[in-house]
């Protein structure tokens, strides 16, 4: 079989049983849904592909330990500071204000 | 208008390239030989789509390969395919 | 971990976090805050969006299904061009290609994208967790008997299966056969009985009341 591209390549490979369990959205789900959806229709990113093509540039690790909105998230992080609309530090003080308040509201 | 390359029927390869940039070909259909199963219509090239390159169109074709050429061994039938559809700049014809 | 017994390549979602407290969620959430703050889009923007998306459900698919059933015309149309004929139903699905695959005594289709998820979703509501988690976008393309038997759907050799890897601009919806036992029935009782199972190919028989 011809090598894997990336890690999301994955049709073909062996794997383990199906979960068949069943997963609603938790709102913050839906919210980062929404999120990418918007950023094409305002023409911050161009093509649903950009967000593809930040999923596949993840890590093997990262690929494999984030859930699929986690994915999202990172890879339309990456893509937007790559076309320069933020830049990480921006995103990093963001999240660090989101901690501070989540670990005020007791999350964390 | 132009309905592209290729015919329904007609038997197809598909490239094995691995161009540095995403790309929609699964490495399991890479170089795989398959029938053409319908002509489908035009779409941006993804090749083409991170950050602006203008977007260009291409055919796009769905093309059906027997399984039992994809993986040995297979578990199942001579009749069990797998259909995929695959962009024209990644199509050659096949004897 | 060295033992991949039930190791599902590729997670699909976590269990343990409901709430959004991991570095990568967080990051969505800064995101998130930074696109409102710069007037990308507003609160309203995003709840209308979320709205229409949790509108969307398998019960569209049903509707699209219960007239193919009941209208052999609509169905030969359907199946030569999705796209065009959900349209006479009120239903869009651009720029995707919407591609219908008829189930028959000798084919069952089934339908998956290996290299993401893509799925019709604004016609037929969220993927489940499983049509995005690696072990089937791996395992469907290369043993799809196999997994349909962990489906329930065990296929005689009388009956081929076709496997369609959604990698471009297309989107797929399988037309389930039409249960014995139900030519009387109206549209909307038909439309009932078609599961999301059915739609995504990995349920072949519908259950009669």
């Amino acid at each position: 079989m011809n090598e894997p591209w990336g890690p999301h390549d994955i049709g073909g490979q062996m794997a383990g049983p199906i979960d068949q369990s069943e997963h609603e959205n938790a709102y913050w789900e839906w919210q980062i849904d929404a999120m990418v959806r918007l950023a094409l229709a305002k023409g911050l990113i161009s093509d649903f592909a950009e967000l593809r093509d930040g999923i596949e540039q993840l890590s093997p690790d990262d690929y494999d330990q984030l859930s699929y909105y986690e994915r999202w998230a990172k890879s339309l992080a990456y893509t937007l500071v790559a076309k320069g609309v933020f830049t990480e530090q921006q995103i990093g003080d963001k999240v660090s204000e989101i901690r501070r308040r989540q670990e005020a509201e007791g999350l964390l | 208008m132009s309905q592209g390359r290729f015919e329904a029927g007609q038997r197809v390869r598909i490239d094995d390239r691995t161009p540095p940039v995403h790309h929609r070909v699964p490495s399991y259909v890479k170089g795989q030989i398959g029938l053409v199963e319908r002509v489908c219509g035009l779409h941006p090239e993804p090749e083409k789509c991170i950050r602006g390159d203008g977007k260009p169109f291409q055919r796009i074709y769905r093309v059906r390969i027997p399984q039992t050429d994809l993986w040995q061994p297979y578990e199942g039938t001579d009749g069990d395919n797998l259909e995929i559809e695959i962009f024209e700049h990644w199509l050659e014809p096949a004897e | 971990m060295t033992d991949h017994q039930g190791h599902d390549h590729s997670r699909t979602f976590q269990p343990d976090h409901p709430e959004p407290i991991s570095d990568a969620a967080r990051v969505g959430l800064a995101l998130r805050e930074l696109l409102f703050e710069n007037d990308h889009y507003t609160a309203d923007e995003e709840q209308a969006v979320i709205a229409k998306m949790q509108g969307a459900s398998p019960e569209n698919g049903g509707k699209i299904v219960a007239r193919a059933w009941t209208d052999p015309d609509y169905k030969r149309r359907l199946l030569e061009d999705g796209a065009e004929s959900i349209k006479e139903l009120g239903f869009e699905l651009e720029p995707y290609e919407f591609t219908v695959m008829e189930n028959t005594d000798t084919a069952h289709n089934v339908i998956v994208c290996t290299l993401c998820s893509c799925y019709p979703r604004a016609l037929l509501g969220m993927s489940p967790a499983w049509y995005k988690s690696g072990s089937y976008r791996s395992r469907v393309v290369r043993e799809p008997r196999a997994v349909l038997s962990e489906f329930g759907v065990n296929l005689s050799d009388d009956v081929d299966v076709r496997v369609h890897d959604s990698t471009a601009e297309l989107r797929y919806m399988v037309l389930p056969q039409r249960p014995a036992g139900t030519d009387d029935w109206s549209e909307e009782d038909l439309a009932a009985i078609v599961t999301r199972d059915s739609l995504i190919g990995t349920q072949r028989e519908l259950a009669v009341r």
